[in-house]
C-alpha cells in the first residue's frame, strides 16, 4: 500500500479517533470518578502540572463505585428495562406502518415514486423539536385530535394521550418511520417482478407469493430499518420527556436529569457506559446483516 | 428437423384426426388502443417443439404469457387440452413457464427451488424429495442441491430453471428466450440438451426466440411472427426452402431479392419481368400472384452458382462483374453487380485451396440458377 493511500484512509480513523474515542474515554474517565462539589463536579483530574506522577495519582484515585450505585437503586435497571420495553414496542409499531408503505411506495406507478419518496423525506426539513411540540399541540387535552373527534361526536369527554406512554409511542412511530420506509422500500424496490410471476407458475396466488417470496427478500430491509429505529428509540430523551408523562421512563430522560438536575456527572457517565454497552449487542447485529447482505449481493 | 429416434416422420399437424393439445381461435390482444395480438389462429400438437420466431415487439412474448396465465385475451378463445382456458388464473394452469431472466428464487436453494412447486402441488411430502432427485439427474446438477443461486454459473442457472420448469411434469412447457443469456459455444450445446429432454420426458415445448438458428435447430415448427400476426407456420426445411412472403424469406436466412412484375405463370411455374432488356426470371410460382402483378423473385445465395464461362444448358443466367468477395473458411460469398445496378450474392463452398480460386475481384462472371431453386411471391 502506498502512503498516499494511507492517508486517504486515516482520515476516517482520525476522525473516529478525535470525535469518538476519545470523548468516549473521558466520559469513561468520570464514570469512575467520585462526585465532587466544584467545576467540573468530580474528583480527580488530571492535573498535567505534575508530569508523569499525575497519572498515577488519577490512576489510584479512580473505582467502579458508581457503577455498583446503579446496581443498588431499581430506578436504573428499570429505566433500562422500561426502555427496552418502549423500544421493542415502538420498533414493532413502526414495522407495521412502514412495510405497507414502502410495499405501496415500491409497486406504485414509475412516475409516482420520486414524489412518493419526497413526501416520505419532507418532515425532515423541520427541525425536529417544532414537529415533536406539533405534537403535543395536537395530542393535548384541548388539542386538535380530541376537538375534532369531539365535534364528529365519537367522544363526549377529550382522551388523555399527551403525557402518556401512547403519546410517546405516537411521536417515536411518527419520526422514526421515514427510517423504517426507506430501507424495506429499497429492498421491495429492487425485487424482480418475474420472481412473483414464477411463483404464481410454480401454484402460489397472489397472497401466498406475497408470503413466500416477498417478504424473505425483503428480510434485509425489514432487519435494517429495525435496528435504524430501535438503536436511537433506545437512548431517545426529546420524545418522552416532551410527549410522555411523570411516569415514562426512560433512560435517556433518567441520564439527561442526572447531567442537568442533579449534576451528578460521575453516575450519569456510568448510566452512558451501560446504555452504550447495551447498544453494542444489536449494533453488531446489524453490521453483520449489512454484510451478509453485501456478500448476497456479489 | 426430423427427430432421428421418432420411428415414423413425426406430423400432427398434417393428420387430420389429431386434436391439437392447444388452440387458439381468433385470439386478439390489445393493449390500450395498441393491438399486440391480431386474431390468430393457431393449433400447437402434444409433443411439439413449437417456436415462435420474430423479432422484438411481434407480439411472440405476448402470445406465450397469454398462455401462462399472466395476460387475458382481448378477444377470441384460447384452449388447452380443450379446456377454454379464459379467467383460469396462472396458478390453476397445467403449465409451466422458464423465464428469460430464470426468476430463480434468491433465498432459496437449488433444491428448495425445485420443490417451491411440488410443495404447492397434491403431491404427498414423502415424494417430493424423490422428484427433486430425479429433476437434479435430469439436468446434472445432484452436487449443486445445496447451493444457492447466486453461487452458481449462468449455464447452471439455466438449467436450475428448466429443472423448476419441468418438476412439476406440466401439459406445456413455455420457454422465453431460454438461452438468451448464454455465449454461442454453451448456446448450442444446450439447444441439443433441450431437445435431448423435451424427447426424454414427452412435453410439449413452446419456445419463443428471435435466433432463427436456434428456432430452426431445435423446433418441430416455427411460426414466424410480424406484428402481431402470423406469417407462416411450417417446419423449419418449409420455412427455409419455401417462404410464404419476402417478409419471411427475408428473416430466416440469407437471400437475394429481385424485385419486379410477374409476366407469366404456367403451373407450378412463373416468369418475373424485372430489368429492362433482360430475360425474365423462371421460378416457382407461389400463392397469390397473377399476371402483371407486382413480385419479388427470392433465392438463396448458396442457390446462385458462380462460373466464368456462361451456362448455356440454364434458362436463368445473368452476367455480371465481382464487386467483392467475404471469405468465411469453409466457404465464400461473392457479391455480383448485375447491369441494372442490383447486387446479387452467390455463395460457394470452398472445395479448393484460396490460391486457386478461378474467380477474384473485377472479374466478370455468370450467375445462374435452376428453375426450381428460388420462387416467385407476391411483393
Amino acid at each position: 500500500m502506498n502512503i498516499s493511500k494511507r492517508l486517504l484512509i486515516a482520515v476516517p480513523y482520525l476522525w473516529l479517533l478525535v470525535l469518538f474515542l476519545i470523548p468516549f474515554l473521558i466520559v469513561f474517565k468520570i464514570s469512575l470518578s467520585d462526585y465532587a462539589v466544584s467545576i467540573p463536579p468530580y474528583a480527580p483530574t488530571l492535573d498535567l502540572s505534575k508530569g508523569w506522577a499525575a497519572f498515577s495519582e488519577l490512576w489510584s484515585g479512580l473505582d467502579a463505585e458508581n457503577y455498583w450505585f446503579l446496581t443498588e437503586d431499581d430506578l436504573y435497571w428499570k429505566a433500562y428495562l422500561s426502555s427496552l420495553k418502549i423500544a421493542i414496542i415502538s420498533t414493532f409499531l413502526t414495522l407495521l406502518v412502514g412495510f405497507p408503505m414502502a410495499y405501496a411506495m415500491a409497486n406504485a406507478p414509475d412516475e409516482w415514486r420520486p414524489s412518493l419518496m419526497m413526501l416520505v423525506i419532507l418532515p425532515f426539513w423541520t427541525s425536529f423539536l417544532i414537529r415533536v411540540y406539533a405534537w403535543m399541540g395536537i395530542l393535548s387535552n384541548e388539542g386538535l385530535l380530541n376537538q375534532f373527534l369531539m365535534w364528529i361526536g365519537v367522544i363526549s369527554d377529550p382522551l388523555v394521550i399527551l403525557n402518556t406512554n401512547a403519546a410517546v409511542y405516537i411521536g417515536i412511530v411518527y419520526t422514526y418511520l421515514p427510517f423504517m420506509i426507506l430501507p424495506i422500500y429499497a429492498t421491495l424496490e429492487k425485487l424482480d417482478h418475474s420472481l412473483l410471476e414464477a411463483a404464481q407458475d410454480l401454484g402460489c396466488t397472489r397472497s401466498s407469493a406475497f408470503w413466500a417470496v416477498t417478504l424473505p427478500l425483503a428480510k434485509p430491509g425489514i432487519i435494517a430499518g429495525c435496528f435504524l429505529v430501535f438503536i436511537p428509540t433506545l437512548g431517545e430523551f426529546v420524545i418522552p420527556s416532551l410527549l410522555g408523562g411523570s411516569k415514562t421512563l426512560m433512560i435517556g430522560k433518567v441520564l439527561w436529569e442526572e447531567f442537568f438536575s442533579n449534576r451528578d456527572w460521575t453516575v450519569a457517565s456510568a448510566v452512558a457506559i451501560i446504555l452504550l454497552l447495551i447498544l453494542i449487542i444489536p449494533i453488531v447485529l446489524f453490521q453483520r446483516n449489512e454484510q451478509k447482505q453485501r456478500e448476497a449481493g456479489q | 428437423m426430423t427427430k432421428p429416434s421418432q420411428p415414423a416422420v413425426f406430423a400432427p399437424w398434417d393428420d387430420p384426426k389429431e386434436t391439437p393439445l392447444i388452440s387458439f381461435e381468433n385470439v386478439s390482444k390489445r393493449f390500450g388502443a395498441l393491438t399486440v395480438i391480431d386474431k390468430i389462429n393457431l393449433n400447437i400438437y402434444s409433443r411439439e417443439f413449437f417456436a415462435l420466431l420474430g423479432p422484438s415487439g411481434c407480439g411472440k412474448t405476448t402470445l406465450m404469457r397469454m398462455l401462462a396465465g399472466f395476460e387475458d385475451a382481448s378477444d377470441g378463445t384460447i384452449r388447452i387440452d380443450g379446456q377454454d382456458m379464459a379467467g383460469i388464473p396462472a396458478n390453476k394452469r397445467a403449465v409451466n413457464m422458464m423465464f428469460q431472466s430464470y426468476a430463480l428464487f434468491p433465498h432459496l436453494s437449488v433444491a428448495n427451488n425445485l420443490a417451491f412447486g411440488l410443495k404447492r402441488s397434491d403431491m404427498p411430502k414423502s415424494e417430493i424429495q424423490g422428484r427433486v432427485d430425479e429433476m437434479l439427474r435430469l439436468v446434472q446438477l445432484g452436487k449443486y442441491a445445496d447451493r444457492k443461486p447466486h453461487q452458481l454459473s449462468g449455464g447452471q442457472r439455466q438449467r436450475v430453471a428448466l429443472a423448476r420448469a419441468l418438476a412439476k411434469a406440466p401439459k406445456l412447457l413455455l420457454l422465453d428466450e431460454p438461452l438468451g443469456a448464454l455465449d454461442k459455444k454453451l448456446r448450442q450445446e444446450t439447444q441439443f440438451e433441450l431437445m435431448d429432454i423435451q424427447e426424454k420426458t414427452g412435453t410439449t415445448f413452446v419456445i419463443v426466440t428471435h435466433d432463427q438458428e436456434e428456432a430452426m435447430t431445435v423446433a418441430s415448427r416455427i411460426a414466424v411472427m410480424d406484428e402481431g400476426r402470423l406469417v407462416q407456420v411450417d417446419t423449419a426445411d418449409r420455412i427455409y426452402e419455401t417462404p410464404n412472403s419476402v417478409y419471411v424469406a427475408d428473416f430466416i436466412g440469407d437471400v437475394n431479392i429481385i424485385e419486379g412484375a410477374v409476366d407469366s405463370t404456367e403451373g407450378e411455374h412463373a416468369t418475373l419481368r424485372w430489368s429492362e432488356g433482360a430475360a425474365p426470371i423462371r421460378a416457382m410460382a407461389s400463392d397469390g400472384i397473377s399476371n402483371g402483378s407486382k413480385a419479388a423473385f427470392v433465392i438463396r445465395p448458396e442457390k446462385v452458382a458462380i462460373s466464368v464461362e456462361e451456362p448455356k444448358d440454364r434458362h436463368n443466367r445473368v452476367q455480371g462483374s465481382v464487386e467483392d468477395i467475404a471469405y468465411l473458411g469453409n466457404r465464400s460469398t461473392y457479391f455480383v453487380r448485375l447491369p441494372d445496378g442490383s447486387l446479387i450474392k452467390s455463395q460457394v463452398a470452398n472445395n479448393r485451396r484460396i490460391k486457386q480460386r478461378l474467380i477474384t475481384w473485377e472479374d466478370s462472371v455468370w450467375l445462374s440458377w435452376s428453375d426450381t431453386a428460388g420462387a416467385i411471391l407476391p411483393n
